[in-house]
């Protein structure tokens, strides 16, 4: 039976996934926008910075260490990969850059299993955040709500580094026409280089700190993968405000739907995607012709 | 490639299945491996005409492979119905249903969306298996019990039991699908597919509903998928749930883009090298669960270095020791022979496909046509009537608004107002495939060639768009069995003067060849009302001769509208000139009133001066 407290708590789930899946998405959306990759070794970013958190959690026993660390293992693993591999790749069909970021995932994914096995590792939330936190009209854990909040920063910095820097004028610059951004003397290279670094960073980082609510496993990018790619159906490929509110509509879904049975989870998320291209086609907040 | 030499393909391809059973072996493959390579191979064929003859990489079917499996097995095991084979094909049509509905959404969008929307397909239908269905599809457990096929003839009962004896089944079948896929590849269907792998918007342009074909290939593709699902089923005794997982169109994706896309064998290769390794990974070098790790990494460095994986490394290699490219040479022509001549008599009239219109009325008529891009108007208000048989020249300073006016008259863009009328219907709001298949087509300004098509390919891909229509599944049928095509094909290229080099590959041509093959594939759609939009466009002076020579020849029971910045080739070939300037038409006339029209000169030179 429909419980209004549940409900309450599944709407907060809802909004905590969401906006999870809004910062991920946009690390997606910003590496297919400015270099015309689309990243299908983006779930295997989240999935990589979760083992790096981990990793650095196990050595140093701090969080916030954790996190730092863990972020900037992927940024430098995202630039890695972008100097030795997808650069030669940029003027490649699509079809080839598909199949290069798909086995690099592989290739992740993988070498996780190697080293760290198929169990799933735990981070404990710091200290201050465990336990449960009254709101007044609900209990609620205090790390989803810490997370809520830790992911909205996120999303504001990276909000400010897109819309208040000169980088970020740059990448949107080259969302709309990279060609031209390249014709005005910008080291397209270098520019390159630190969006993807940064877009990965964005999902490592939310594998981080997504690692205290569900633990961490060689899998688990995949099914965030597929989450991102509705995200950004629906939102708009290119699209910051895009993938936010594909985001929150994507984990409302997920929520809403696991409330009243799991399974339905996908279907209703798949339903939406379609409802969405059929009555808009390019996404809720997207532009013909970035595609 | 593979359209030339019927049979030796089919014939090979039965020897070596015949022969692999007893030389596999040897080479250190399981029974059960060989078998699994032809399910994969099967499953391949139909994703190899999705992805590497059309184009479009999916990442979803193993929706489609599960669906059929699923429901073949469950069919023979639940429901107890008896006959193997009418399961399996039961199984298929289900699949295909699916991937029609599927396709219908997916195909909505092309490129990254088609990739991303395939990759939740194949998620979402995974889910529902595990759950909602998973009383039918017994959930994590899959469908055990699957039993083999086994036949009566008359007092002799055949059955399939072992690995060996099923490996005869499973190879039958195989057999079946490449001889179907390779007539599909061969068929006009296949060649417009590969068309619209090349140029899409090309595809429709010339006159095919490119929507349609490309769901055509997805249906093709599910329905293969559905198939070897099947198969998997009765080869395992056991439907197993993981053929639903995503893993497997990765493994599906992966195998076909190390075998080779668009050979169809690329599969079957890709699987063998695939299945093997990870036999031998596991089996004799005890790597455990690092069998995928080796593999992944393999994958990448071929993606990275073999760019159409191992057949097509193997092609370039046969090229490089057969010497080169030696074959397609152009032939010497004698510089002085051509110049200022008329290309090679041949009739034009079959072509331009002439029907009893009233001649006093125009062909095309624009009422007030408008086109506004955000705060700019790049035609306002044009009224343009065009008389049968007419050939008109529009000019106009850069920026005038003249290719925008064209792709209106094309309905390549929407005006923003008026209407147009061509033959006295109203065409506004009509799509560019519809405009071409009424008589009314264009060639560009920038050349939309098939490039990794041959120029007699280029032809015959236009030609059928008029010969068939915009969408006609003939499948089966070889694409030069199609009744009046070659006429007209080597017709066009005659007239284009492409006939020596109606093998070459498009990429190996030189810039006046491509801009001919151009304006030849507008005249093989056999169109009464033709556009040119800029036809000298970056043309040497004796190429302009040249087709200035052409662009009259072309002239009989047609009309013609061209576009230039040539002003003495203008003056020369058109009857009336309208002259467009700031989206206006500014003048209209013949040749000499535009000449000496001090407007005209105005717009053009900024003022005469005394």
């Amino acid at each position: 039976m429909l419980n209004w407290g549940n409900f309450v708590s599944q709407l907060f789930n809802g909004v905590v996934l969401g906006a999870l899946l809004a910062l991920i998405a946009s690390g997606l959306t910003i590496i297919y926008g400015t270099l015309g990759v689309l990243n299908l070794a983006h779930g295997a970013m989240f999935m990589l910075g979760g083992y790096a958190g981990w990793l650095a959690y196990s050595y140093t026993g701090s969080f916030l260490v954790a996190v730092i660390a863990g972020s900037a293992f992927v940024l430098l693993v995202g630039v890695i990969i972008e100097r030795v591999i997808i650069r030669s790749f940029y003027g490649r069909p699509h079809e080839d850059q598909l199949l290069v970021t798909f086995g690099i995932g592989i290739v992740m994914v993988e070498a996780a299993r190697f080293f760290f096995g198929s169990l799933s590792k735990t981070v404990p939330p710091p200290s201050g955040l465990v336990g449960i936190v009254d709101l007044g009209f609900m209990m609620y854990p205090t790390y989803r709500l810490a997370l809520l909040a830790i992911v909205a920063v996120a999303l504001i910095v990276l909000y400010v580094i897109l819309y208040r820097t000169r980088l970020g004028m740059i990448v949107r610059a080259g969302i709309e026409d990279s060609g031209m951004v390249d014709a005005l003397g910008i080291n397209v290279h270098k520019v390159f280089m630190l969006v993807f670094g940064i877009g990965a960073m964005a999902a490592g980082f939310a594998g981080i700190v997504n690692a205290p609510v569900v633990s961490v496993s060689p899998d688990v990018g995949e099914a965030i993968l597929v989450q991102t790619f509705v995200v950004v159906v629906i939102g708009g490929v290119g699209s910051f405000p895009g993938a936010v509110l594909g985001g929150l509509i994507a984990g409302e879904i997920i929520s809403i739907t696991s409330m009243f049975n799991p399974g339905y989870a996908y279907v209703m998320l798949f339903a939406a995607m379609t409802l969405v291209l059929v009555l808009r086609p390019y996404g809720l907040l997207g532009v013909a012709g970035r595609e | 490639m593979i359209t030339k030499r019927p049979f030796v393909l089919e014939a090979v391809t039965a020897v070596a299945l015949c022969a692999a059973p007893f030389v596999l072996p040897h080479l250190g493959f399981a029974p059960a491996t060989i078998n699994r390579i032809l399910v994969w191979g099967l499953f391949g064929l139909g994703f190899d005409i999705l992805f590497g003859v059309t184009g479009l990489l999916s990442f979803g079917q193993s929706a489609f492979f599960g669906t059929g499996g699923m429901f073949a097995a469950y069919l023979m095991t639940e429901a107890g119905f008896p006959h193997v084979v009418t399961a399996i094909i039961l199984g298929m049509l289900v699949a295909a249903l699916v991937g029609w509905l599927v396709g219908l959404v997916a195909l909505r969008r092309t490129g990254i969306y088609f990739a991303m929307i395939t990759v939740a397909i194949s998620e979402v239908f995974y889910f529902v298996e595990f759950n909602p269905l998973s009383d039918f599809t017994g959930g994590e457990n899959g469908l055990p019990g699957v039993p083999a096929p086994a036949f009566h003839l008359g007092s002799m009962a055949l059955d399939f039991k072992s690995d060996f004896k099923m490996y005869w089944f499973l190879a039958f079948w195989y057999f079946v699908g490449l001889v179907l896929a390779l007539r599909i590849v061969r068929s006009p269907v296949g060649l417009i597919l590969s068309s619209i792998r090349d140029n899409p918007l090309r595809a429709l342009a010339v006159g095919h509903d490119v929507n349609k074909y490309k769901l055509t290939a997805f249906v093709v593709a599910a329905a293969y998928a559905g198939f070897a699902g099947g198969l998997l089923g009765v080869m395992q005794g056991f439907m197993p749930p993981d053929a639903f997982m995503f893993e497997t169109s990765g493994q599906l994706v992966m195998q076909t883009a190390i075998g080779g896309p668009g050979t169809l064998f690329g599969p079957l290769v890709g699987a063998t090298i695939w299945l093997f390794l990870q036999d031998f990974l596991q089996g004799v070098l005890h790597l455990g669960a690092t069998w995928k790790l080796t593999l992944g990494i393999i994958f990448v460095a071929l993606v990275v270095f073999l760019r159409h994986g191992v057949i097509g490394g193997f092609k370039d290699l046969y090229v490089l020791a057969s010497g080169g490219r030696q074959l397609h040479e152009a032939p010497e022509s004698d510089p002085n022979a051509s110049i200022g001549e008329a290309p090679p008599a041949v009739s034009t009239a079959h072509i331009a496909d002439r029907a009893a219109y009233d001649d006093s009325k125009p062909i095309i008529e624009a009422r007030q046509i408008s086109k506004r891009y955000g705060g700019l108007m790049a035609n306002s208000n044009i009224d343009f009537r065009v008389a049968r048989g007419e050939l008109r020249g529009v000019i106009g300073p850069n920026g005038a608004g003249k290719s925008t006016f064209f792709k209106m008259l094309t309905c390549e863009v929407q005006p923003t107002a008026g209407q147009i009328f061509f033959n006295g219907e109203d065409i506004t709001g009509h799509t560019v495939t519809d405009a071409c298949q009424s008589g009314l087509t264009k060639s560009y300004q920038v050349n939309q060639l098939f490039t990794r098509l041959t120029v007699r390919e280029n032809v015959i891909i236009s030609a059928l768009a008029k010969l068939r229509g915009p969408f006609r599944l003939d499948m089966l049928r070889n694409v030069e069995s199609v009744p009046g095509l070659a006429q007209r094909v080597n017709n066009t290229m005659a007239l284009v003067r492409l006939t020596e080099r109606a093998n070459a590959p498009v990429s190996e041509l030189a810039y006046g060849e491509k801009r001919r093959l151009e304006i030849g594939l507008a005249l093989a759609s056999g169109p009464q009302l033709l556009l040119l939009d800029e036809p000298l466009a970056g043309m040497s002076p004796r190429e302009r001769v040249e087709t200035v020579a052409l662009l009259k020849s072309l002239r009989e029971g047609r009309t013609m509208i061209v576009i230039d910045h040539d002003m003495d080739a203008i003056f020369d070939l058109a009857e009336r000139i309208t002259v467009l300037s700031e989206g206006k038409v500014l003048v209209e006339g013949t040749p000499e009133e535009i000449k000496n029209d001090p407007v005209v000169q105005e717009a053009y030179l900024g003022g005469v001066h005394e």
